[in-house]
């Protein structure tokens, strides 16, 4: 998508939504982060356990925003799949679970499998950062799961979301 | 105008009375008005036996149910003066001044151990001429299935057009939010009456599905995690999961047979369409491609099978042989066309319908050849159509607030109702078979 298109797109959104001057919040964390050295280097110190995942900056964040009807991965959120994708080839019996989610506009049959899509591009963006599919399930909950159940683009962009869960650390 | 607006009022005035039970069920509730809709005055049906009288109100009924139609504007209480149970006791000049088209007289007598007969009779005011002339008997408990049935043969005796009263609907609520969520996949009148939990679930229900007996239904369940597919009998609450693949499980349809199941299924990675034979569980796959293709609907000889797809870049309603084959555009106009209904004759089809961020209900009539569209719907967020089994009618669901609420529209688009659970968020109608074989 062109930037004209994303400014149209932008544009319609803002007519209708109360609430366009907000910028989509869950960029700022991603973007404190510092985790571009913890995605590529195969250090043996820097073995991530299973504590990391309630104390590492990184590892904490375990939920992906989309852009509406979109399910390609933003750049800010390839720091999260990265630091996820190390924690998987760190602890092979590790396994997640990636939960995707719709907001509430259209079918709710259709809104599963727009889910499903943004599940699975966050699964393949961490297997292509070295991770095993075998250790991810995808569910799709289309809008079924809302964290936010306004109607307003403040409350949509919450919803379109991938979260992260591990079933097993 | 003037005069609609106070048939309008006395309308309201009319179903104060079922207003005021909505903690029973669904409120209904008329938002519109149709000025071509025919007079006709339901008179009440007294109780002429010696017992005690039954707790429904038969004439009370019928006329909600045709007012509810958007065909016919019964003749408000209070205007009715004279008050015949039979054809012999009708004065016509009366009703000629009062401008009704036609009358309908009964009365409720006793019919032995607890039942109750219902004997009603049609009249054409200006021809003064006996149009029907019927008895119907029933348990006290069963009086709203007879007045149903008493509306449905008056309703098709003038238009034409069998009528759906008698039926039953589907929908899902949910109290409580996130994970404290509680769901309910219900099933009710056709007027929102006597509403019954089929089964009820901490974890998300929908998309529940008819048997064409009326029997059972099919819905998804997240029960477990993740999504499957159950078939429960309604009467007895039995019920069989019939699919639980890796994936989504989701969309199930039944054919017009009841034999099979057509159903979505992303075990290959990729939500598809599949129909599975009930017997033998066997499934055969529908669609091959990479784009989302969801809610299977069958046309009403079981020929053909529409569903959603966004394989032209955003999602549009799709038809394809239900024995396999190629699939077929069929909606060009919208950008966003989703959760198609097809009318019983195939010439409607109902979708919802997004433009920018408003989602209404929009009616593709091919009735005189080329597509005409219609908006059925003021939006903003309305889904999930699913027609009346006589094509008559639309049920779908809309946002008010935080809250889901159900919507009936007649399929002109002339008198929209609403039904509202009295507390929590309803969604998914499905609108159920006729209860009488024909």
């Amino acid at each position: 998508m062109n930037n004209t298109t994303r400014i149209l797109l932008a544009a319609v959104l803002c007519t209708a939504a109360v609430a366009c001057t907000k910028k989509v919040k869950e960029e700022a964390p991603a973007e404190t982060t510092p985790p571009p050295a913890q995605t590529e280097q195969p250090t043996t110190a820097g073995v991530y356990g299973p504590s990391d995942l309630d104390t590492d900056a990184c590892l904490r964040q375990r939920v992906v925003y989309f852009d509406f009807d979109q399910d390609t991965l933003r750049p800010e959120f390839q720091a999260i799949v990265g630091c996820h994708a190390k924690y998987l080839r760190d602890r092979p019996s590790s396994r997640m679970t990636l939960e995707g989610h719709a907001d509430e506009r259209g079918s709710r049959e259709y809104n599963l499998g727009l889910g499903e899509r943004r599940g699975n591009a966050v699964s393949s963006a961490i297997q292509a950062n070295g991770a095993s599919g075998s250790q991810i399930t995808v569910t799709s909950y289309g809008e079924e799961r809302p964290v936010c159940t306004d109607s307003n683009e403040d409350c949509w962009a919450k919803n379109r979301r991938v979260e992260i869960v591990y079933t097993a650390k | 105008m003037k005069r609609s607006l106070a048939w309008l009022a006395s309308l309201l005035a009319l179903l104060l009375p079922l207003s005021a039970m909505a903690q029973q069920g669904l409120e209904i509730d008329i938002v519109g008005g149709n000025a071509a809709a025919l007079p006709i005055a339901v008179v009440p049906m007294p109780y002429q036996g010696s017992a005690a009288a039954p707790q429904t109100d038969v004439s009370e009924v019928v006329a909600a149910d045709l007012a509810r139609s958007g065909q016919f504007r019964p003749l408000p209480i209070g205007d009715i003066t004279e008050k015949p149970t039979r054809g012999g006791e009708i004065n016509y000049p009366t009703w000629r001044a009062l401008n009704q088209d036609y009358i309908v007289v009964g009365r409720v007598l006793d019919a032995g151990a607890g039942s109750f007969r219902v004997e009603y009779e049609l009249f054409d005011v200006a021809k003064q001429q006996r149009l029907l002339g019927f008895a119907l008997t029933a348990r006290a408990n069963a009086m709203r299935d007879v007045a149903h049935q008493v509306a449905d043969a008056v309703y098709e005796k003038i238009t034409g057009v069998r009528g759906a009263f008698f039926t039953r609907i589907a929908y899902v609520t949910a109290t409580g939010t996130g994970r404290a969520a509680q769901y309910a996949l219900m099933v009710a009148d056709s007027d929102g009456f006597n509403p019954q939990t089929v089964v009820r679930s901490p974890e998300p229900l929908l998309s529940p599905s008819w048997s064409p007996d009326g029997n059972r239904l099919a819905y998804v369940s997240f029960e477990g995690g993740s999504s499957s597919i159950y078939i429960q009998n309604i009467s007895t609450g039995a019920r069989e999961l019939v699919a639980k693949y890796r994936g989504i499980n989701g969309a199930p349809s039944f054919s017009p047979d009841g034999r099979r199941l057509a159903l979505t299924l992303s075990r290959t990675g990729n939500p598809e369409i599949y129909v599975m034979d009930l017997g033998s569980k066997n499934l055969t796959q529908l669609t091959n491609h990479f784009a989302i293709d969801t809610e299977p609907t069958w046309s009403a000889d079981g020929g053909t099978i529409y569903f959603t797809s966004d394989r032209g870049g955003r999602p549009q309603i799709y038809s394809v042989p239900s024995g396999g084959g190629s699939a077929t555009r069929v909606t060009f106009q919208g950008s966003y066309n989703a959760s198609a209904s097809v009318s019983f004759d195939g010439k409607k089809i109902a979708t919802a319908q997004g433009a920018g961020n408003n989602y209404r209900i929009a009616l593709m009539d091919s009735s005189l050849g080329a597509a005409r569209w219609s908006t059925l719907s003021p939006g903003s967020l309305d889904e999930s159509p699913s027609f009346a089994p006589n094509g008559a009618m639309i049920l779908y669901a809309a946002r008010e607030g935080r809250r889901g609420v159900l919507y009936a529209v007649s399929s002109d688009g002339r008198v929209r109702q609403r039904l509202v659970l009295a507390d929590g968020d309803v969604r998914e109608p499905a609108w159920g078979p006729f209860r009488l074989p024909r």
